[in-house]
């Protein structure tokens, strides 16, 4: 499924009543599984693009089309179920659920998208992170970088057609940094999933085909 | 995973939180569950044992405490009357049974009242209805005894058993020497009649030191006399001529010197008349009417009052229960209320620390009533679950206090007999947790997604 942008505007009022316009993009588009890395200075609305892709935010204006799908169009509760269905997240930090297992983190994946819950599929997503050992434990017992390998196979375990990351590596040292943008990037591949990956790091965009600066096609007024 | 299950991890997660908030609903629960055992027992105290007799007779003052002491065994002693208004009584032809009541003894054992009564006592129901079963049988010569099944039980006496009455209710140092034997124990009846020891009345007057002291019985005999004359037709208790009573010298009765009480060993000393006093005399009529008139004729006498038991604990009903149970209810409620706000105080400081949780859920795609639905069910949860843990605890202590109150009330108690209004208290607890969850709900609604992933 690819991904659409057409004239999205995006803008916060500040407290003081003065508009801040973060996001004014014409047009952004994304192939079926392609992989974008996307970069940009701080504060210029990376994640907040994600979000309004994601339908967690609904921008002021234009269209946000996902396969044959327009966001803006749907209702919440439906843009909520159209994210659990076909979107997976993957943040910086804080991607599990404190109370819950890295299993059961995963399965919760499959809870919001009202898919009956395949506990064989996300062991092999786990296994497939080199998690088998770990299925049991609470977040708070799992390193970062386990936290980050049990959000990519959470991230995949509805196969979504659209995987956004936001800094996924980012708190995680040189060496699983690469590992787990390596799972990332695999992942995608193998269930064609296209990936819009946010990241700070040269070096990570580096080993992007497609890396798009934020500046280059947002143009906010 | 389903949202009950995603709700009790996220309970879970919070161990100590939740357990101290669902504790405080289960101590609730408790207090509420014992109250309302509690009061059933009050409630059947005075209900379900409303006595079989139609009037109770006694000295004058207060009706109540005669009714309590008579028949439910409670207050204090009230005022002798002499025994010759018994027999008085006794040859009334509106009188259907009238049965001596003698209290003022103890067991030494157990504190257990004893009662000395006529043989009669057993025939009369003790409640409309029911009739005095016994193990062995009733009372026949003068040191029988019989006693209630609660006696038995406390004290392991069985047909067989003897004992010495002390002296008192309160204080009992002062032992008696006469030695009674128990011939029958009852079999239970639920009502205070299972925590008395009867023996028979006539062994009752030979206990020493249970005669008026004769100057005053003979002072007293007299009054009483006089007064007979002085009424003239009216008599006592204003009814049909009634034999008057003669003073005899002692022996008073043929039938104490049975020669059949000789192997117990008692000295007996003989009473006459007028120096024998009852404490009550229970009064079935011929017919309620005839109740009706001697209660009026008694009452306008000068040595006695009858009151009506029924009126008695109607009153007790309406002016103190009544009232009790209102105070258990408000004070319920304020538990419950109490309760409530811990629950609410939890679940609500926790959402600050949950936003994220919240905004990862929706970020999953959780739709907002998914979010609200789970921090709903915490708050069910912990609410049902801590109010039947209460539920348990609450009978547990009845388990734990039942032998004390039986002792004390004579009152059978099952402790897991549920108390109607307990079913209230599932429907009053989700209603509780739902009036709490909703605040903290609302909060996950609402949650700013975007701003509370990135805070
Ligand atoms: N809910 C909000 N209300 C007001 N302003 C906001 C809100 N969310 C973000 N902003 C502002 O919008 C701008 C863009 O924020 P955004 O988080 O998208 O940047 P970013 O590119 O992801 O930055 P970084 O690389 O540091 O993560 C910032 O200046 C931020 O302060
Ligand atoms: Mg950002």
């Amino acid at each position: 499924m690819s991904l659409r942008l057409k004239d999205v505007r995006k803008s916060y009022v500040e407290q003081d009543g003065t508009r801040l316009p973060i996001l004014g993009i014409p047009e952004f588009t994304l192939q079926t599984g392609e992989q974008v890395a996307l970069v940009g200075e701080s504060g210029g609305g990376k994640t907040t693009l994600l979000n309004v892709i994601s339908g967690i935010t609904t921008p002021d204006a234009g269209q946000v089309v996902i396969g044959n799908t327009d966001l803006t169009k749907l209702s919440e509760p439906a843009r909520d179920r159209f994210r659990a269905l076909k979107i997976g997240f993957i943040f910086q930090t804080f991607n599990l659920l404190p109370a819950f297992t890295a299993l059961e983190n995963v399965l919760l994946g499959m809870s919001f998208s009202g898919q009956k819950s395949d506990t064989k599929r996300a062991k092999d997503l786990l296994a497939r992170v080199g998690l088998s050992h770990r299925l049991n434990h609470r977040p708070a017992t799992l390193s970062v970088g386990e936290q980050q390998r049990v959000a990519v196979a959470r991230s995949l375990v509805n196969r979504p057609a659209l995987l956004l990351a936001d800094e996924p590596t980012a708190s995680i040292d040189a060496q699983h940094q690469a590992t787990v943008l390596e799972l990332i990037r695999e992942a995608c591949h193998e269930h064609n999933c296209a990936l819009l990956l946010v990241t700070h790091s040269a070096e990570v965009a580096g080993q992007f085909q497609r890396v798009e600066r934020l500046k280059d096609f947002n143009h906010p007024q | 995973m389903n949202l009950v299950t995603i709700a009790w991890k996220s309970i879970r997660q919070r161990a100590l939180a939740s357990f101290l908030t669902a504790l405080s609903v289960a101590l609730g629960v408790t207090l509420m569950v014992s109250v309302l055992v509690v009061h059933g027992i009050v409630d059947r105290i005075f209900s379900q044992n409303a006595s079989g007799y139609h009037l109770v007779v006694g000295a004058k003052g207060s009706p109540l405490q005669l009714v309590l002491n008579t028949i439910y065994h409670l207050s204090s002693p009230v005022e002798n009357i002499p025994y010759l208004y018994y027999k008085e009584l006794k040859a009334n032809p509106r009188v259907q049974n009238a049965i001596p009541i003698c209290m003022g003894d103890v067991t030494l054992e157990g504190n257990f009242r004893i009662i000395g009564t006529s043989p009669e006592f057993f025939e009369v129901d003790y409640h409309p209805d029911k009739k005095f079963r016994v193990r062995g049988h009733f009372l026949e010569d003068d040191f029988d005894a019989v006693i209630g099944s609660q006696v038995a039980r406390t004290n392991g006496w069985n047909i067989g058993s003897t004992f010495q009455p002390a002296h008192g209710v309160a204080d009992s140092d002062h032992v008696h020497e006469e030695k009674f034997t128990v011939v029958g124990v009852l079999a239970p009846t639920g009502t205070p009649n299972d925590n008395g020891v009867y023996i028979h009345i006539d062994g009752f007057f030979q206990i020493a030191g249970h005669e008026k002291p004769a100057d005053e019985a003979a002072a007293k005999a007299a009054a009483f006399e006089v007064f007979q004359q002085q009424a003239g037709d009216k008599k006592n208790i204003a009814v049909e001529p009634t034999p008057e009573p003669e003073p005899k010298p002692a022996p008073a009765k043929e039938k104490h010197d049975h020669a059949g009480h000789d192997h117990h060993g008692h000295h007996h000393h003989e009473l006459p008349d007028e120096q024998k006093e009852v404490t009550a005399i229970l009064v079935n009529a011929k017919h309620i009417t005839a109740a009706i008139q001697l209660r009026a004729s008694i009452n306008e006498g000068p040595y006695a009052q009858a009151a009506v038991p029924f009126q008695e604990i109607n009153w007790i009903l309406n002016n103190v229960v009544g009232n009790v149970r209102t105070l258990l209810v408000i004070m319920t409620a304020l538990i419950l209320v109490v309760s409530g706000v811990g629950i609410f105080v939890s679940i609500y400081n926790s959402m600050a620390d949950r936003r994220r949780e919240i905004a990862v859920m929706r970020a999953l795609g959780a739709q907002r009533g998914t979010v609200f639905a789970i921090i709903f069910l915490e708050s069910i949860l912990l609410c049902v679950g801590g109010g039947l843990f209460g539920v348990l605890l609450g009978h547990g202590m009845v388990v734990i206090a039942a032998p004390i109150l039986e002792v004390r009330t004579g009152l059978l108690i099952d402790p897991w007999a549920f108390e109607k209004l307990e079913l209230v208290i599932l429907p009053v607890l989700i209603a509780l947790a739902s009036l709490v969850g909703i605040v903290p709900g609302m909060t996950a609604y609402r949650t700013d997604v975007a701003k509370a992933l990135h805070a």
